[in-house]
């Protein structure tokens, strides 16, 4: 028998009132996350990723935004049911995130390790001492030389590597269950990106803790991930295993993404194909499929029903009309 | 602390100059009972309107007071009603500038009419008024001058926090779990502090110029107190021309902490911004 999902989202749905209206910025999102396993949620910008993250966390800006219905079920518990205070305790707690930006992520008027170490303060009222001695500890665990100097340093004095690496181990405080990256290599250079995601993978294996990884990078989601949910319009189009995702994309938008990434084992002079046309408007969606109008195998259909989620293998969902024939 | 002192010293000799006044000033303040000559209200008919000498070292006045005493009272004065109303002007601001800044929305928009309205009063109007209710006294123009100048000052520190609250570190501390309190004491009140120090030290300055105004105008502490507003209007102005040193002397003392102030306080704004930190 399978292990219960830790994370189980459930017709997730997050609108954003606009001068144009109402826009869902996610639309009756599902996937679980399992113990111990890396879910890559990819897709374009604009697609819902990063929404689907924040509201996981319940930190979109209320107003404009609001979760406007779905359940987050974490642990058997319905995350939109906490109050504001509860939710608090589980940030940072039970649940951390990283974010994109590690630049501008870390208070450059507090010394790195009372960064590091304040989650510890903020959930268990440990004292400061003992909790700067703690960050020093997760410094080193994250692969910072000279930890114990370190702790003293202020940000601008970190490389944006460094200050990752710094996010991280704050993340890691409170040793949580489930870890949601938002693109957190994306400010980076090409070579600190990778040690950046085998650190992320590394800690995530010691701790047995689950992760999110938010990317547009498909090459990332290859090497990284277990499981791929694939986002397009506030919608998820496709999800399975790593493997199938990549050697079996099923939904016309995630084989298009796979033939504009260029591979070392295709032909030699082959191009690359990209997708026509532009990513959908969220204030304007077309009434079928968000992909239709930029879709190769567009049919009647596909303009008048959303198009839901079915199994075209075990664990591979897709929602497109082309399956059901 | 040591290395801010080299720094200032080497980086910013005018502020230093400051510094230095400001150090004499708050000595002169602090110690004005040990230092004075004479009491501030004593009264020698022998010696009016003397010039400056070995025995009275900024001449008498009309009523053969030593004008140094009183100016070293004078100093005393301003300490206690600069400092208590900068520092209270300096409390308002920040807690209305962060509570207003970061929560936003409606708090924000209620708050910022209020502060339209109060500052839309001249504020000489409102001392004059409020000292004529209450009647004069230093307490209450601590707290007028506080209140005024914090609410208005509120202004500076909302418009800091708005941008210190959209920064990534703010929605950091929220992933993390801190409650408001703590992400506006440890994340936002550290990022508005330049501003706030160098609201505090404009503030000294500008308070204890608008005592002097009001107490040149007679509504400040009433006499035989020393102020040096009061002293500029009452011996100075009538015996300007038998006794210049009567007007010059407080003048100056007025001149010099301000501006010395005014120096160091822009000095401690370059010093203290964190990115700066470090760096040579």
């Amino acid at each position: 028998m399978p292990p219960s999902p830790l994370l189980q989202v459930r017709d997730l749905t997050t609108e954003f009132r606009t001068e144009r209206g109402t826009v869902r910025a996610v639309n009756g999102v599902s996937f679980d996350v399992f113990p111990g396993e890396t879910l890559a949620i990819v897709g374009e910008s604009g697609s819902g990723k990063s929404v689907t993250a924040l509201s996981v966390l319940r930190l979109i800006p209320t107003p404009p935004g609001r979760i406007a219905g779905g359940e987050v079920l974490f642990d058997g518990q319905n995350l939109l049911n906490l109050t504001e205070h509860q939710m608090q305790r589980v940030r940072g707690n039970s649940i951390a995130m990283i974010f994109q930006e590690p630049m501008s992520s870390l208070n450059p008027s507090l010394p790195i390790g009372m960064q590091i170490a304040e989650p510890l303060n903020v959930h268990h009222n440990t004292p400061w001492a003992k909790a700067i001695d703690a960050a020093k500890t997760l410094l080193s665990r994250v692969r910072v030389p000279d930890a114990a100097r370190r702790v003293d340093a202020w940000p601008h004095q970190f490389s944006g590597g460094m200050r990752q690496r710094a996010m991280i181990a704050m993340a890691l405080a409170n040793a949580p269950r489930l870890l949601i990256a938002d693109e957190p290599t994306t400010a980076l250079d090409v070579t600190v990106q990778a040690q950046i995601l085998d650190l992320l993978k590394e800690v995530t294996r010691e701790t047995g803790s689950s992760l999110i990884l938010i990317t547009h990078d498909l090459g990332v989601v290859a090497r990284y991930a277990d499981r791929v949910a694939v986002m397009y319009g506030g919608r998820l189009v496709e999800s399975g295993t790593a493997t199938d995702i990549y050697e079996r994309p099923s939904h016309p938008y995630t084989i298009g993404l796979m033939a504009s990434v260029p591979r070392l084992d295709s032909a030699a002079g082959s191009r690359l194909t990209a997708i026509d046309g532009q990513p959908p408007d969220l204030a304007a969606l077309p009434p079928g499929c968000a992909f239709a109008p930029r879709c190769r195998n567009v049919h009647a259909r596909c303009g008048e029903a959303v198009p839901v989620l079915r199994e075209v293998a075990p664990n591979h969902l897709s929602a497109c009309f082309l399956h059901d024939t | 602390m040591k290395r801010l002192l080299v720094r200032l010293l080497r980086e910013k000799p005018l502020g230093a100059a400051g510094a230095v006044i400001c150090l004499v000033f708050l000595f002169c303040g602090i110690f004005a009972d040990f230092l004075a000559p004479y009491g501030y209200n004593q009264i020698s008919l022998l010696n009016r309107v003397k010039p400056p000498s070995g025995q009275f070292f900024f001449g008498t006045d009309n009523l053969g007071r030593d004008v140094f005493s009183r100016c070293l009272y004078g100093a005393q004065l301003s300490v206690i009603i600069g400092f208590s109303g900068a520092a209270l002007a300096t409390a308002i601001s920040a807690v209305i500038g962060i509570v207003s800044g970061y929560l936003g929305g409606k708090t924000d928009l209620v708050t910022q009419r209020f502060v339209d309205a109060w500052m839309s009063f001249p504020e000489l109007i409102i001392l004059i008024v409020v000292v004529s209710v209450l009647g004069p006294g230093m307490g209450q123009i601590i707290v007028v001058l506080g209140l005024l100048l914090g609410i208005g000052g509120s202004r500076i520190i909302r418009g800091t926090v708005v941008s210190v609250r959209e920064n990534m570190y703010v929605h950091a501390a929220q992933s993390m779990g801190a409650g408001t309190l703590r992400i506006l004491w440890r994340h936002v009140l550290p990022n508005v502090m330049p501003p706030l120090i160098v609201l505090f030290t404009n503030r000294v300055g500008a308070v204890i110029l608008a005592e002097s105004g009001l107490s040149f105008l007679g509504f400040g502490v009433p006499p035989p107190a020393p102020t040096w507003g009061g002293m500029l209007s009452g011996s100075g102005r009538a015996y300007m021309y038998q006794g210049p040193w009567l007007a010059l002397a407080p003048g100056l003392c007025l001149t010099f902490v301000v501006y010395a102030i005014a120096m160091l306080g822009d000095a401690l704004r370059d010093l203290l911004d964190p990115r700066m930190r470090g760096s040579r």
